[in-house]
């Protein structure tokens, strides 16, 4: 029995107090937390060293429910708190849970610099294609045309590809999943704490209350339905004429490339200038 | 007239690092240096162990000096992509228990000021110096203005108390430095060094005390097991352990209004335990907090109030106008917030005028006004400036020959 699902979730989850939890019925991001302690518990970390930092929003309401070190910061600015702690204790295992809105707007800054230094930490975006917790307003990842509270006449902006952001700044590990893959998911957050550098997942979601609602996407069930039949593997694009992959959700690891670590460098850099002292 | 000889400068507060000679550490004993420098030194000297910023002037030596010294002592720099990301990083490495402080100015200082008030609410130590220039906005980079004297306590939105420092010296930068470090530690708050910008590139000559003499506070760390652990614990006098992310604690830290372990609450009575917490941990240790240099003041029937470098120009005025016989004191704050109260309600018992002068529209005045009974009081004279240049001795002269 000591494996079942939900009881590894029950192991690393708070208890006293912070139940029930904010999110509506539906709502991705608990498959999202699944999944990331199913990978941790997977790989028999130690939780102690696991510090769990979130921006604002739904899904940065996270870190509270589990029995990590966890710290709910500002909006957009979860990487930069992340970087501070990283840097000061590098062997802990950073994990940021962030919104689209959280990362890629107010938090566009920090996510292209921390991906450039190539710091050792493992973001995980829950995009759902909107600002959840506000009540759904545009945001960088809405989709052209589709319907916000900010957008009433549909959203006239482009979207941003998160992952191609990711790697344009240098991110050195980046994948994209759903959140109805949930093993798919699991996997890739493993692989992605244990690549030393900068990691990006996107996890695509369904907001139902909000996006679905607005979006006439019908209820969760339909949404997933969705990620599963618009959603194509990476290593089944090649295979496929363009036509049926336009527009397609592609899931994968895009980028596992090695590269120098911040932490590495700076540890390097001590070294170096400590030598020279001591001469 | 009693004799002004007798008297003698009183600083009302302890002196964190006493100077003694020794002779093993003969390269630190007398220097010269800039207030920037001196700031770096300081953070040194307390510990600092972490530095996260973004290049701004009048300040940028402060990183520049870090950026050299803290890789040789494993202390860690790093330039961040703004100066929102400066604080945010600095109070993620104070919680995992680094000693954090970031140096800035104006344009920056503003760019901090959410962050600063989650480094308060979650009573999270840090320090923020920041070198004040002509503002608002880029103003004149390189000129001097006392300008940021209220953000400093009201910059970040909410009631959020704050303990604000105020060197008038090079030496003191070093010194107020260093126990703003250690007010930060020792609060678990964001604690602020304001400097003038040219106290920040001024030089003078330091006389360094020996690092064995320097008192250097850090943190309290729980002894209590984890299950036991409270982030806020209610029963510590408001200055409860801190723990440190990654050593087996495991708690949780919000920037939501939260309960004495740290987590969110919306219940009205642990909103307003949490609420007192944060302003009885100022209130209740004044003493503690507030210093205040009175100049002359035992006899004087006119007082100045100043801070910074602009106490500078008074001390100058109250010599050439005792050498005339006036007597006139100065009454100087080293902490600016927690204003010193008490002190000004007995300055304003004690003389018939007080002349404050300082480098913007009316700043630390309307303090005075707040403690003076007589609203409508003229004796109560103000000389501002907001052009770049400095109030000189002279100006505050004039004034003090005008009233008297
Ligand atoms: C500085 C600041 N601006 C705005 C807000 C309001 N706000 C809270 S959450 C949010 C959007 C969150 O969207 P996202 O990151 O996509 O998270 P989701 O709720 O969709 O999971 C906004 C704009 C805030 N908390 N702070
Ligand atoms: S509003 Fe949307 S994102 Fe937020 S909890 Fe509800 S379903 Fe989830
Ligand atoms: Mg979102």
């Amino acid at each position: 029995m000591a494996n079942i699902p939900q009881k590894i979730i029950h192991e690393y989850l708070r208890h006293d107090k912070k139940f029930p939890h904010v999110w509506c019925s539906g709502c991705s991001n608990g498959i999202v937390l699944g999944g990331i302690i199913r990978a941790i518990a997977d790989m028999q970390l130690d939780r102690d060293d696991i510090m769990m930092v979130s921006g604002i929003g739904c899904s940065s309401r996270m870190p509270v429910y589990v029995d990590f070190n966890t710290l709910h910061t500002l909006h957009g600015r979860s990487i930069a708190y992340a970087t501070g702690i990283k840097l000061h204790k590098p062997h802990m295992k950073v994990i940021v849970v962030t919104g689209d809105g959280d990362c890629t707007a107010i938090g566009g800054n920090h996510l292209i610099h921390a991906a450039r230094r190539n710091i050792d930490l493992t973001v995980v975006l829950i995009n759902n294609n909107i600002y959840g917790m506000t009540g759904g307003q545009c945001s960088p990842t809405t989709p052209h045309e589709a319907i916000a509270t900010t957008a009433p006449y549909g959203n006239i902006e482009p979207d941003f590809n998160i992952c191609n952001l990711a790697m344009g700044a240098g991110a050195s590990f980046v994948g994209r999943t759903t959140a109805f893959h949930a093993i798919e998911m699991q996997n890739m957050i493993k692989d992605a704490i244990i690549h030393p550098g900068f990691s990006m997942v996107e996890v695509i979601s369904a907001c139902p209350v909000i996006f679905g609602r607005l979006n006439k996407k019908g209820g969760a069930p339909d949404m997933m339905k969705a990620m599963r039949d618009n959603s194509i593997p990476l290593a089944a694009v090649e295979k496929l004429p363009p036509e049926k992959v336009e527009g397609k959700i592609i899931r994968g690891i895009l980028r596992r490339d090695e590269r120098p670590e911040y932490c590495d460098e700076y540890a390097k850099l001590v070294k170096r200038v400590q030598a020279k002292e001591a001469k | 007239m009693p004799k002004t000889k007798t008297e003698k400068t009183k600083v009302a507060a302890v002196k964190e690092a006493p100077i003694k000679e020794s002779p093993k550490k003969d390269n630190r004993k007398v220097v010269l240096m800039q207030g920037n420098e001196a700031v770096a030194l300081g953070a040194l000297d307390a510990g600092v162990n972490f530095f996260a910023g973004y290049p701004i002037t009048p300040s940028t030596e402060i990183a520049e000096i870090l950026a050299a010294e803290l890789p040789k002592r494993n202390g860690v720099f790093v330039q961040m992509e703004d100066e929102i990301a400066s604080i945010c990083a600095i109070t993620g490495a104070s919680l995992a228990g680094a000693k954090t402080l970031t140096a800035t100015s104006g344009p920056g200082f503003s760019l901090m000021q959410e962050g600063i008030g989650f480094a308060k609410i979650t009573e999270t130590p840090c320090v923020v110096v920041n070198v004040q220039r002509s503002g608002p906005s880029t103003g004149m980079p390189t000129s001097p203005a006392q300008g940021d004297i209220m953000q400093a306590k009201w910059g970040t939105h909410g009631d959020a108390p704050a303990i604000v420092l105020y060197p008038d010296s090079v030496k003191e930068s070093y010194e107020l430095t260093i126990r703003a470090v250690n007010l930060s530690e020792k609060y678990r708050t964001c604690v602020i060094l304001l400097l003038d910008e040219v106290i920040g590139h001024m030089r003078e000559a330091v006389t360094l005390p020996d690092i064995e003499n320097v008192r250097v506070i850090s943190r309290i760390k729980p002894t209590v097991p984890p299950q036991w652990y409270k982030h806020y614990d209610e029963n510590q006098k408001y200055l409860s352990p801190l723990a440190s992310y990654g050593e087996g604690y495991r708690f949780h830290v919000t920037g939501l209004t939260h309960d004495s372990h740290g987590f969110p609450t919306n219940k009205a009575s642990e909103a307003a335990d949490m609420m007192e917490r944060l302003r009885k941990k100022i209130s209740h240790n004044i003493r503690d907090l507030v210093q205040i240099e009175s100049h002359k003041m035992e006899d004087a029937t006119i007082a100045i109030f100043a801070a910074g470098i602009t106490s500078r120009a008074a001390k100058s005025a109250v010599a050439a106008a005792r050498a005339e016989g006036i007597k006139v004191g100065l009454l100087r704050p080293l902490t600016i917030w927690p204003f010193p109260d008490d002190a000004v309600r007995r300055m304003l018992r004690n003389v018939e005028t007080v002349i404050v002068p300082e480098l913007n529209q009316g700043q630390l005045i309307h303090e005075i006004q707040r403690l003076t009974k007589d609203k409508s009081d003229s004796n109560l004279i103000a000389i501002q400036r907001v052009n770049g240049r400095l109030i000189t001795p002279n100006d505050i002269l004039r004034k003090i020959k005008e009233v008297c």
